[in-house]
């Protein structure tokens, strides 16, 4: 009996290893241990054996069919290893086909820089506001101290509507807006369009854009505007840049002063790009003039401030190095793409 | 303002800085220097040569081969030139071998110059060049004895000694850098050299050595010779006469035209070369008038009258009026004030007795004239400027002694004034702590008072005020002395901080927000941000086919626009869309998606009283891929983004006749239009030369800030399985689908979830003029799960008011 199951071991044994593919082991599990299987026929024939020999030949049996079930799913896995790994093999794909990327439109490059730039005020305590591009004479220029008959009302080149209104040439009436609200302290930047009558070439545009800002508070120094604006220029062009105030006049500040900052292309050495003088002009300043606050309510005695404007289209033609002014208004669909 | 360094340095003689410390220390201090031009910088190895012989060239009879002396010791050089002009004896610029010029053969202007290299010519070896004034970097305007060909220096009186073999830049005074400064408008004082001396003095610490002015004139009175009545004081509010006779008219001596050369000014003769001179020194203007010519011994100062004309002294004849002052005498006007003078009355060679006048007019008054007359002098623009009346008096006496200094002519006694209100200093508080308060900083009282003692400004210690003379008309406050301390002081030197007061918070407005929003869809669906101008043609409005009446024809129109083409604010985006995506089309750039968030201007009446309405639109466009539907997309994402949760629906009947009449619709949210969307008429689309289908999608964003929410509350999430249904309909092909959907929604009540449409046919297989329509409904309820029974007579009161319309269910 022992040598029979032996045998029928052996057998199988052999068959599984000999076995190329998965049907053949179906085959061998059902011709031995199907219920017509060899070892199942020797439990059938149990009854022939003796009685007291039954437990010994039942575990036999039991032990082949461990066995031989075993060896079965030993070589079912390899046999499943290969398959699969047959499939990944044919199902290579060459990666450096092209990419497919969902058409995903790009802001103008304008909007790019006041995002930054909001983004840094904000940061800093500043409400965005805004204020009319069509405006009263009197917020774009008298309320600034700038009467009328002055000469820089001429200098600005201004669009007029009426005696009365016209095309805002600066934001800076946003300033005056928001002094008369009446709400002190004052943190605020304003960007929007402005206009003046220049015809169009590389640098010049009849339509473009400031941002205004302006802070009044008590004890605001001109120490307070130097920080904020190095802070700024830091932020907006990275940590190595150096900031040189220069003393300037506007009608609505005084101390007034022009910003320069270290040219970003070449750290301040000279180059192509800031004319060999090594910095670049980005901003007009100032602390408010003691006539702009009190004409708009607040007692220059206790409260003093500081405004600043920036153009908004030279900050993006810097940046981005572009190269005529045209280019931001022309929206050719290539140009538009880069940013 | 153009200033040669070296007349600066003639009242500032200590003054030693290189020129990049002048360049950072005058800007830092406030004259911005923009550009420094060194005159002689490409002139190397030039020389002063004296021919000692000319023989003529073997071989060329254009050539001659000279022998010039190019040191004291007499060291000779061979040259051989084809110059014409040359003689034995003569003193001539000589650039040696290795030297450099400033211009090429053509006398064209070289970066860097031209190297000068001994050579051959014809045979002849020639060890350099003599040049013009030309290849000197200059021109026979600045150097008016100078002729075709060499410059001869000996010819000159005043180079006729110059040393053998000395540099010819130095010699003829183009070792001089001519300094270019942005002045500031509020600084009239730096118009001219005295007051940027005074500056550089100031900026450099160095003593500021003005001229003596001298007051010249022998024992006869002005007054005896001419009258003035200046009628007009509202214009003029000052006029000073002064008179010379015996005048010579002739050259200005060597150092004067070399100052005005240097400056940029060409020297013309003594008379007008000393006007010029005292304009340039101190910024005052002054004009001379043949006293001959001027009738009845009078000048009176007046209005023109409207329809006169006048000739001016460059034989224009000008249309004047009474906005405008002239210059006259008893019976006619001899001038217009402050721009320029009259043919009748200008000085000539044969002028015996001059009428100098030096007067103050009105800013405004000159700058307005100027402008009418489209005239733009040199006197104008600087009487532009609102002039110190105290000047004038200076300038006329500085202009005598100059005359009587070069022996001009005889310079008459007195002077007539005619001066009603008379400006004098100004007086200002000092308070040294509140600069330091608004400043940020803690300079010391005197070190603030020596800042003004330098730029002249008076201290009276007993008011504590400063004494502001007349011609710093800016200084009026505190903050004013604030600038003057914060200048010297050094802008670089104020401390850093930031400011300190009450936190404020950071934000940007809610309309900013959703045009964030606006954005951030339309990139999404591949559009990229444009910008127009606000302004545009009035023709666009016929382009666009938009009626006679129509509103949007009400424009905000600009008085002074740079064209017909720019006159108009726009009262629609459409134009700027079109007009971009045209050019996109002529560039042929495919696909293109554009979008704008800008402003339409409506007035509310017209004529404008008040501000317009600026309405805030968030404009799309596109031609290529895409469609209608992709457009309608693009707004209902972003309609849904901006937390607008009802129901969006269409009004195909939006009346636009810019776009296909098939293909428009009014975009409508809770029974409000917030914009419209559509194919672009193809007459339209054609007027912009795009020869393809173009949508377009306008969106008024004020009607969408003021519903926005960002509010959002958690629904749950459906605990019980919904029912669908599908159900298939056959309607005539007018039938919109929108129809259908109202239906399903009033329909399917409180249990329907959601409804899409699965399939739209027309074609063979159904009957013609009809369509079929397939929907899926969703039904689902939040405690139990649906049952037929809940599900059937829904969907049977939906077919049944469909059937009432004429929407039959295929079965």
């Amino acid at each position: 009996m022992k040598a029979k199951l032996q045998k029928i071991m052996d057998d199988a044994l052999a068959r599984i290893n000999a076995s190329e593919q998965m049907e053949t082991l179906n085959e061998i599990k059902v011709s031995f241990l199907g219920k017509k299987g060899e070892l199942t026929s020797v439990l059938k024939s149990m009854k022939d054996v003796a009685p007291e020999d039954r437990p010994m030949v039942g575990q036999l049996v039991n032990d082949a069919r461990n066995v031989i079930e075993s060896k079965l799913e030993e070589k079912r896995a390899k046999f499943e290893k290969a398959a699969l790994e047959l499939k990944l093999q044919n199902e290579t794909i060459d990666v450096t086909l092209p990419a497919k990327k969902p058409m995903v439109g790009h802001r103008h490059p304008n909007t790019k820089v006041l995002e930054e730039v909001k983004k840094i005020f904000v940061g800093m305590g500043y409400e965005v506001v805004e204020g009319p591009e069509v405006e009263y004479d009197y917020y774009n220029f008298e309320a600034l101290n700038i009467p009328a008959n002055h000469p820089a009302k001429d200098e600005q080149d201004t669009f007029y509507i009426n005696s009365n209104i016209l095309l805002r040439t600066q934001t800076s009436g946003v300033q005056v807006h928001e002094m008369e609200k009446g709400k002190l302290p004052i943190r605020m930047i304003a960007p929007g369009r402005v206009f003046r009558s220049d015809e169009v070439d590389a640098t010049h545009s009849p339509s473009f854009h400031q941002i205004e800002g302006l802070v009044i508070d008590k004890n605001v120094t001109f120490a307070d505007l130097k920080g904020t604006l190095e802070q700024f220029a830091m932020e907006l062009f990275g940590p190595e840049t150096k900031v040189k105030f220069r003393p300037h006049h506007f009608q609505f500040t005084e101390p007034s002063a022009e910003v320069d900052v270290s040219c970003f292309k070449c750290g301040g050495k000279g180059c192509r790009f800031c004319k060999g003088e090594g910095w670049i002009e980005i901003l007009g300043c100032g602390m408010v003039h003691p006539n702009v606050l009190k004409m708009s309510g607040i007692d220059p005695e206790e409260y003093s401030g500081f405004a600043f404007g920036v153009g908004l289209e030279r900050i993006a033609l810097l940046k981005y190095e572009i190269d005529d002014m045209r280019l931001l208004y022309e929206n050719d669909y290539r140009f538009l793409k880069q940013f | 303002m153009n200033t040669p360094l070296s007349w600066i340095k003639a009242y500032v003689p200590e003054l030693d800085v290189t020129e990049q410390e002048y360049m950072d220390g005058m800007t830092l201090s406030g004259s911005k220097v923009e550009t420094i031009e060194n005159l002689g910088e490409n002139l190397e190895k030039i020389v002063v040569g004296k021919i000692n012989k000319i023989e003529r060239h073997p071989d060329a009879d254009k050539l001659v081969v000279c022998q010039v002396q190019i040191t004291e010791e007499g060291e000779e050089v061979q040259i051989v030139t084809g110059a014409q002009n040359v003689l034995e004896g003569q003193l001539v610029p000589v650039v040696l071998d290795g030297g450099r010029v400033a211009t090429n053969h053509d006398g064209e202007k070289v970066p860097g110059g031209v190297k000068i290299k001994k050579g051959k010519l014809r045979g002849v070896p020639s060890f350099g060049m003599m040049c013009s004034i030309v290849e000197l970097g200059s021109s026979k305007d600045f150097y008016p004895d100078a002729v075709d060909g060499i410059y001869i220096l000996s010819d000159n009186e005043a180079y006729k000694d110059a040393k053998i073999g000395s540099d010819v830049a130095e010699v003829l005074g183009l070792r001089d850098t001519v300094v270019e400064y942005e002045i500031t408008s509020n600084r009239v004082d730096c118009f001219g050299v005295l007051g940027l001396a005074r500056e550089a003095a100031a900026t450099f610490r160095k003593p500021f050595v003005p001229p003596v002015i001298k007051v010249t004139g022998n024992d006869e009175n002005a007054s005896d010779y001419i009258s003035v009545d200046v009628q007009d004081t509202d214009l003029c509010s000052r006029y000073i006469a002064r008179v010379v006779k015996n005048i010579k008219i002739g050259p200005s001596p060597e150092w004067m035209q070399r100052r005005l050369a240097n400056a940029g000014i060409r020297p013309i003769n003594n008379l007008v070369d000393i006007t010029n001179y005292v304009m340039e020194e101190l910024g005052q203007p002054m004009h001379a008038y043949d006293l001959s010519t001027v009738e009845g011994n009078k000048i009176v100062v007046r209005r023109a009258n409207d329809g006169e004309t006048f000739t001016t002294l460059d034989g224009q004849e000008r249309n004047v009026d009474s906005s405008m002052l002239m210059i006259c005498d008893e019976n006619k006007a001899i001038g217009i004030a402050g721009i320029m003078g009259g043919e009748n009355s200008m000085i000539t060679d044969e002028v015996q007795t001059v009428l100098f006048e030096a007067a103050c007019f009105d800013g405004t008054n000159i700058r307005h004239t100027g402008k009418k007359l489209g005239m733009r002098t040199d006197a104008q623009a600087k009487f532009e400027k609102d002039l110190d009346p105290n000047t004038a008096e200076e300038a006329i006496n500085r202009a005598c002694q100059l005359i009587e200094e070069l022996g001009v002519g005889e310079v008459v006694g007195g002077m007539v004034d005619v001066y009603p209100v008379k400006r004098g200093p100004k007086y200002i508080d000092f308070t040294p702590d509140r600069i330091n308060q608004l400043l940020g900083t803690d300079i010391d009282e005197a070190t603030m008072l020596s800042y003004f003692e330098k730029i002249d400004l008076g201290y009276d210690a007993d008011k504590k005020q400063v004494i502001v003379p007349s011609w710093r008309q800016d200084l009026e406050c505190m903050a004013d002395l604030a600038e003057e301390v914060a200048r010297f002081y050094g802008y670089d030197k104020i401390p850093v901080s930031l400011p300190s007061g009450q936190a404020t918070a950071g934000k940007i407005s809610f309309k900013a927000s959703i045009e964030d929003i606006a954005r951030d869809v339309a990139e999404q669906f591949g559009f990229n941000e444009s910008m127009n101008y606000s302004f545009e043609s009035p023709k666009v409005f016929d382009k666009l086919l938009i009626d006679e009446n129509d509103k949007v024809r009400e424009t905000v129109t600009i008085m002074n626009p740079l064209g017909e083409d720019y006159s108009i604010m726009r009262t629609l985006p459409l134009n700027g869309m079109l007009s971009s995506l045209s050019t996109n089309f002529n560039h042929r750039n495919k696909n293109v998606r554009l979008y704008e968030i800008a402003n339409i201007y409506v007035p509310k009446a017209l004529p404008l009283t008040e501000l317009p309405d600026e309405r805030t639109q968030f404009s799309l466009g596109m031609y290529g891929e895409g469609d209608f539907f992709t457009m309608k997309g693009v707004v209902e994402e972003f309609l849904e983004k901006c937390g607008l949760k009802k129901l969006i629906t269409y009004n195909p009947k939006a009346g636009k006749n810019f776009l296909h009449p098939g293909r428009q619709a009014e975009i409508i949210y809770d029974g409000v239009v917030v914009g419209y969307l559509g194919e672009v008429h193809p007459v339209v689309a054609q007027n912009y030369s795009i020869k393809d289908r173009v949508n377009v999608a306008v969106i008024d964003m004020p009607e969408i800030v003021s519903r926005a929410t960002f509010d959002v509350k958690y629904q749950g999430v459906a605990k019980f399985p919904s029912v669908t249904r599908d159900i298939s309909l056959m309607m005539k092909k007018e039938v919109m689908v929108g129809e259908i959907e109202e239906v399903i929604r009033k329909c399917g009540g409180k249990l329907l979830e959601s409804y899409h449409l699965f399939d739209i046919y027309e074609g063979s297989q159904i009957a013609e003029g009809y369509k079929s329509v397939a929907y899926s409904i969703s039904f689902k309820a939040s405690d139990r799960t649906l049952e037929d029974k809940d599900v059937t007579p829904v969907m049977e009161k939906i077919v049944k008011t469909l059937e009432g319309m004429g929407i039959e269910q295929r079965k």
